[in-house]
């Protein structure tokens, strides 16, 4: 078949236009469900630190009924308005595009977990966490106790570290390992958890700011630690105003 | 690569051939076997290794690739007639682009937790030589039934090697089918699991030992 360079010029883009055309309706029309799968998988993540989640727990349900949500910056201070001036909604703050930022513009949400029965009251602070693994990003969310020091839970994901190592941090029997673990000393200090080296299965042998490593994930393990501690240290000052006995007023 | 042609034998069937008559049963049954894919025609090794550490991202893989197979492969046959010949690899690309990026969102709109794992490797079906090799070798000179049929069954050949291959990795890698915990359910808890099937070292010999399997029984010989 012999054809004309106008032809083929004719053709490539009609086909242009039709395969592009089709993309964007269906980019459009599956954005709606896109976002509430989104919306869903961070709930999750943030209810995970907190709870055991079964394929049975609604979800949405249980996160808007026990929990509040607030922004703060570097101070401690609440911030209701982005630049723009329209209000934040801290589960749309994207943990990730923040932590590129520094740290005196970085917006950092908090979530609290309220207590079943008396909704004034606080059962955990959770506090999100991003950092680098071995091979690629590393997030999550750490629940702490009403005293600000000790874990509650913690959720943690990956994008891609070794499946059977590095990315044993989804494991439940690995986010164990930092359930009642401290992040400040007895004096107030931020020392984190430190992830140790190695594998030794005896919880027993590691103290209150240390867990079990995992097996040949060391370097998972304190990227683990890194951002642990990096953003604990984000969060400090509104730690210290809620510790001595300040508020920042929930939306 | 050369273009296979069926037509030919049409000639004589013509009109009458039922849809799925023997000849057109030989299209959709080759690639499971004796054609194989990823065992005789070594292609699509790439992603056979990379998606099968568990089964049920390969599964999802699976089916993505026998979409995308099926579609391709009756989008560019309806179109074989009109496509210019020395822009057909390209137009042959942006149809599987296309269809990729289809299958990409629907995932990541309906199975988000599924979508983060296989996120990365949907993207790599456009470069899964399967589907190119199918389109050009086959697509391009026969018609739209004959081409879907081609396509399910070069999907299916693929699709039932990454899960066979998957199903060692997991089992051995995992110590799990399906995330189900194959041994501690058998009561055999400290099953230690395989570090090297894990790894796409893994599922390289996996793939040699079907490789081995389905040709000593085949009697195929390297021409």
């Amino acid at each position: 078949m012999q054809q004309s360079n106008l032809y083929i010029i004719i053709f490539s883009v009609a086909l242009t236009v039709v395969l592009g055309g089709l993309l964007s309706i269906a980019a459009v029309g599956l954005k709606p469900m896109q976002t509430k799968a989104i919306e869903l998988d961070t709930k999750k993540q943030i209810l995970s630190s907190v709870m055991e989640l079964t394929p049975e727990t609604d979800v949405i349900g249980t996160y808007n009924s026990r929990t509040n949500s607030i922004v703060v910056n570097l101070e401690g201070e609440l911030i209701e308005n982005d630049k723009d001036g329209n209000p934040l909604i801290a589960e749309k703050i994207s943990i990730e595009k923040e932590s590129k930022k520094d740290p005196e513009d970085m917006l950092l949400p908090v979530f609290l977990y309220m207590n079943e029965k008396d909704a004034s009251k606080v059962d955990a602070y959770i506090f999100p966490l991003f950092g680098n693994g071995l091979w690629d990003k590393i997030w999550g969310y750490i629940a702490v106790s009403p005293d600000l020091t000790t874990v509650k839970g913690i959720a943690m994901d990956h994008k891609g570290e070794t499946p059977g190592l590095g990315a044993r941090i989804t494991d439940k029997e690995v986010k164990d390992r930092y359930k009642t673990k401290k992040l400040f000393d007895a004096n107030g200090n931020l020392v984190g958890i430190e992830m140790k080296k190695g594998e030794r299965g005896d919880p027993s042998l590691f103290g209150e700011h240390e867990v079990d490593g995992m097996s040949g994930a060391t370097l998972t393990g304190n990227g683990v630690n890194d951002m642990i501690l990096k953003y604990i240290q984000f969060y400090q000052a509104y730690i210290d105003k809620i510790k001595a006995g300040e508020t920042v007023a929930l939306n | 690569m050369s273009t296979e042609t069926v037509e030919q034998l049409e000639v004589e069937v013509k009109e009458t051939e039922s849809l799925l008559s023997k000849r057109r049963r030989k299209i959709i049954s080759d690639p499971l076997d004796d054609d194989n894919p990823i065992t005789i025609q070594v292609l699509g090794i790439c992603s056979a290794l990379a998606v099968t550490v568990k089964m049920m991202p390969t599964l999802v893989m699976a089916l993505a690739v026998i979409f995308v197979t099926v579609f391709s492969n009756l989008i560019i046959s309806i179109l074989r007639n009109v496509i210019p010949n020395r822009v057909r690899i390209i137009v042959q690309l942006a149809v599987v682009a296309s269809l990729v990026i289809l299958v990409d969102q629907v995932l990541r709109a309906y199975l988000y937790d599924v979508a983060k794992v296989v996120g990365v490797y949907v993207g790599l079906i456009i470069t899964n030589c399967i589907i190119m090799g199918r389109l050009e070798a086959f697509a391009m000179g026969n018609k739209p039934w004959d081409s879907v049929l081609d396509g399910l069954g070069s999907g299916f050949g693929y699709s039932w090697i990454i899960l066979a291959v998957a199903f060692f990795r997991e089992l051995f890698g995992s110590g799990s089918i399906f995330d189900f915990k194959v041994f501690e359910a058998i009561g055999w808890s400290s099953y230690q699991a395989n570090g090297l099937m894990v790894s796409p070292i893994g599922a390289f010999i996996i793939l040699g030992l079907i490789i081995w399997v389905q040709r000593y029984k085949n009697g195929y010989v390297e021409h």
